[in-house]
């Protein structure tokens, strides 16, 4: 399929990457040096040019794309380049979009402005922070399965029950299984007898229960669920749904903002939410309100360095866990080196949503484990897989090694995968991937 | 000279339309005047003078629209001319004390205030129909004040009455349009509606024979002061002189007749849940409820008061407590013998009211009800300094300066009412009325807040003829200022609303 990127920066070089080994991918970007760099950097053609404009388009070859992707930081350049995609060719659309009134307008009136799939990121990078607030420890979770399932990737510290054991020890959830364990830099896959060290980040896939028992027992001395004290720091739009979504699950967070005006708009937004106009960084502030004593920091401030220094703080005052959201990408490594436990990058986020919404009906879902060196994937197995009619101690055999399957859901319920589990036509089979075997494991399957 | 501001014309020219409508309600005493044969003369002569008047009035060249100021002169204005013309026919009549021109202006203010506060201290002087206009003038009060609190000072901002529910916050505008011609039809057709459904139950009780001294004329009468919450009656010991079946009929409709109109539209409508989601609302029964249990208590512990058994304490209890608590005013006791626990307990009722909306009087639920909740966020924002909390009313927050404009409101409100207090017990003073402090306190409150009966001199089954004429004064004023939310009358006052 021919794919149009609109907008080579971050994001639109990643969905690139992603795409350019299965398809034929132009990239459209106003700056030349920057299509420049992106033609020799990836398998692509680059046209330079303002995607809103028709001539560029069609320079580009609208008229036979198969999908559009406009990716630009902009909101309403995406909408206009996907219209004028929509209104030039059949191609399916897609449109990145920061805030959400857009995404409101799209989702109330079918198709508007011609666009086919509206990726919000602050609303996703949101999910994605929310997602990590009630599983202590957790650094990465992704639902599969339309939710029966989810994968969860944990940061294993000194203090945790399970340093020193092995996965058979530690494997105490029916439906639990570990699907990797991640050791500098390294990906292994863990038999029975694999012992877990302190540092490690262990993968598991599993039922949402059996993913939150496992959570509960990497720290029991922790408040979970909704008992958890989370403290939002920044009512930018990220900050205002991570509040919003937290609120509706049950949660009662503290959102701090300092513009008064904006404090007063969120306090009036958010019932469950309790909302504190007051500088971010203002220590006597942070004391008398015990911020010291919550379980998770999250930072949506407006800059990276403010997100961080806020971490910090927060964290020397005695706070359990900090998530900062992190708009560089070179960012995230360090910000989590020096102390960051989670750094979420809302351009991450949305690529990987994109790459979701382009991957081939086969693979519905994927997840990234950091950043590139594993995928979790959900498959749909029809008749010709391998996998399909036999018995899982079976079919293993036949495939590559660096997979495991860590999650089978049969109309919409879970089964665990044993040896002697059958997989039938139609199940949706969830499964890690090491990124070495991505290639040999699509074909297979 | 600078320019008058005020387009005082519109104002007028509106003025003209309500006194011309005015003919109308005067036609029913007229028409029981008739049947009875009782002088026309009292009832013809207003309506000449009103539709003359109104038709003059009307013909005002006028184009502006109107504002704000035009509509605060308006709605003061309306409520004065109407209440004036009303004493005419008492005057007209010359019967007993209503022959005297202020005690006639005072029954008819006392009238169109919903207030029920009366100076007649022999009912047998009057005919029937001069009684009867009496209560017709207290009906029109009421609807009056539904029309003027739903459509006109909600918009006004009045004291946070913008926070009622309104039509203009429904979903449903394309039914209930805000022009305020449409509200008052809406209104009028729902008022009208709940009068006559309890003039029917009251009179179907009569004919059952369960209330036999309740025939049309008194269910008529009584029909129409408990739905507008002012408390005339035609009986000298007021709803005292019927059945019981009669007296925990009219219970329900003095409960009706202060809850917010457009609420009372949603559930008629079929949106039964309506109510019960507003906060104000809920806040109303549970105070009607606590406050009936309570009353009932302190009269069971009571040795003075002696009843048949548990239902007439309860119903003693139930009636006093509602009908103080919506400023109706109709009694079927004494409460001047009970103890001073029970009857503190009835003067504080006289502050509160029912809801916003309605035809009630008084501070209004919804006043206390955000002051309350404002008193409660303070207490939270003295431990946590930083914390924004708005204070929320059935899950809306309520704007600051609303908050702001409903202290004030009720400040002011007790201000002025302490002041009429002065004046009540010094003139009483200077008479040698030799009245205690919680007669003049409950005096001033049950004119100023438009309840009708105090306690003492002033009491359910007495009257306020024995004031001196510069208090009936005063108390005219009070009802009618305390009537139309106070700002309209005082904003008159202000030279900055007649000049730029």
């Amino acid at each position: 399929m021919k794919v149009l990127i609109v907008g080579g920066g971050q994001v639109g070089e990643s969905i690139a990457a992603d795409l350019a080994a299965d398809h034929e991918v132009t990239i459209v970007d106003q700056r030349s040096e920057r299509a420049e760099e992106l033609a020799y950097g990836l398998d692509v053609l680059t046209v330079t040019g303002d995607g809103t404009e028709v001539d560029v388009l069609e320079e580009a070859g609208i008229s036979d794309a198969g999908m559009v992707i406009a990716s630009t930081d902009d909101d309403e350049t995406n909408i206009v380049t996907c219209s004028t995609a929509a209104a030039l060719s059949d191609a399916i659309t897609i449109a990145r979009i920061k805030h959400t009134k857009y995404l409101r307008t799209w989702e109330r009136a079918d198709r508007a402005f011609g666009i086919d799939y509206m990726v919000c990121t602050n609303l996703l990078t949101a999910e994605s922070i929310v997602r990590v607030v009630g599983l202590p420890a957790a650094i990465d979770v992704d639902p599969f399965a339309e939710g029966c399932v989810q994968m969860a990737e944990f940061e294993i510290s000194p203090q945790c029950p399970v340093v020193e054991q092995t996965i058979e020890e530690a494997d105490r959830y029916d439906s639990l299984t570990f699907a990797a364990v991640l050791r500098d830099d390294e990906v292994i896959i863990p038999d029975g007898t694999t012992v877990i060290g302190a540092g490690d980040r262990v993968v598991v896939i599993g039922s949402p229960e059996s993913v939150h028992n496992f959570a509960d027992s990497l720290e029991p001395d922790h408040d979970s669920g909704t008992d958890e004290d989370v403290t939002v720091f920044g009512g930018s739009e990220i900050g205002y749904h991570v509040t919003r979504i937290l609120g509706e699950r049950g949660f009662s967070p503290r959102l701090i903002e300092q513009d008064h005006d904006r404090a007063r708009e969120l306090a009036e937004q958010l019932p469950a939410a309790q909302i504190m106009e007051s500088d971010a960084t203002d220590m006597e502030f942070l004391e008398r309100e015990h911020v010291d004593e919550a379980d998770v920091v999250i930072a949506a401030l407006e800059s990276d360095e403010k997100n961080l220094l806020v971490s910090l703080l927060a964290r020397r005052l005695g706070a359990d866990r900090t998530v900062a959201v992190i708009d560089t990408p070179a960012y995230v490594e360090l910000f989590e080196a020096v102390g960051v436990d989670v750094a979420i990058n809302p351009r991450v986020v949305v690529a990987e949503e994109i790459t979701r919404l382009t991957q081939s009906d086969k693979a519905q879902n994927v997840a990234l484990i950091e950043s590139d060196k594993a995928e979790v994937i959900e498959i749909e197995i029809d008749g010709d897989s391998v996998l399909s009619g036999r018995p899982i101690r079976e079919s293993v055999g036949d495939l590559p090694d660096g997979v495991v399957i860590g999650a089978i859901t049969r109309d919409q319920t879970f089964v665990t995968p044993r040896g002697d589990t059958e997989i039938q036509p139609g199940d949706h089979v969830v499964l890690f991937v090491d990124a070495d075997a991505i290639a040999a494991t699509t074909a297979k399957l | 000279m600078e320019p008058l501001r005020v387009n005082w014309r519109v104002s007028l020219r509106l003025l003209g339309g309500v006194l011309r409508w005015l003919t109308v309600p005067l036609a029913l005493p007229l028409g029981l005047a008739v049947l009875d044969g009782d002088p026309l003369v009292p009832f013809l002569v207003p309506m000449a003078i009103t539709l003359t008047a109104g038709v003059g009035l009307e013909r005002l060249e006028t184009e502006k629209a109107m504002y704000t100021r035009e509509a605060y002169l308006m709605v003061s204005l309306s409520w004065l001319c109407v209440g004036l013309l009303g004493a005419l026919p008492f005057v007209l009549a010359g019967d007993g004390v209503l022959a005297t021109p202020i005690n006639a202006v005072f029954e008819s203010i006392s009238g169109i205030t919903t207030t029920g506060a009366t100076v007649i201290n022999d009912f047998a002087a009057h005919s029937r129909s001069i009684l009867l206009w009496r209560q017709t003038i207290q009906w029109l009060g009421g609807l009056g004040i539904l029309v003027l609190a739903i459509s006109v000072l909600s918009q006004l901002s009045v004291g946070g009455a913008q926070l009622m529910e309104t039509e203009s916050q429904t979903q449903d505008v394309h039914k209930l349009t805000p022009r305020i011609s449409e509200t008052a039809r809406l209104i009028w057709w729902l008022y009208a509606g709940i009068t006559l459904l309890a003039a029917g139950g009251l009179f179907a009780l009569g004919l059952a024979g369960i209330a036999p001294n309740m025939d049309a004329y008194n269910a008529i009468s009584h029909a129409m002061t408990a739905v507008a919450t002012a408390g005339f009656s035609p009986q000298p010991d007021s709803v005292g002189a019927f059945a019981p079946a009669a007296q925990w009929l009219i219970v329900p409709f003095m409960f009706i007749g202060a809850t917010n109109f457009i609420l009372l539209y949603f559930f008629i409508k079929g949106d039964w849940g309506r109510p019960f989601r507003n906060e104000e609302f809920r806040f109303y029964v549970a105070l009607v409820v606590g406050a009936s249990v309570l009353m009932t208590l302190l009269l069971v512990v009571d040795p003075d008061v002696t009843t048949s058994g548990i239902e007439e304490t309860v119903r003693l209890a139930t009636f006093q407590i509602v009908s103080l608590l919506t400023t109706t005013g109709f009694a079927t006791v004494d409460f001047n013998a009970w103890s001073p626990a029970a009857k503190h307990l009835l003067f504080t009722c006289m502050f509160l009211g029912g809801m916003a909306g309605s035809t009630t009087c008084s501070i209004k639920l919804l006043r206390w009800l955000i002051i309350l909740k404002s008193f409660r966020r303070d207490l939270f924002t003295t431990i946590h300094p930083e914390a924004v909390r708005p204070v929320r009313l059935s899950g809306r927050a309520v704007d600051e300066d609303t908050i702001r404009d409903v202290f004030s409101y009720t400040m002011l409100s007790l201000v002025l009412f302490f002041l009429g207090t002065i004046l009540v017990v010094v003139d009483g003073a200077r008479i040698g009325l030799g009245l205690s402090e919680f007669e003049a306190l409950s005096a001033a409150a049950a004119t100023f807040f438009n309840i009708g009966p105090a306690f003492g001199i002033a009491g359910p089954f007495n009257s306020y003829n024995p004031f001196s004429d510069l208090t009936k004064g005063a108390m005219i004023l009070m009802m009618y200022v305390g009537r139309i939310e106070i700002i309209p009358v005082l904003v008159l006052f202000t030279r900055s609303f007649w000049r730029s």
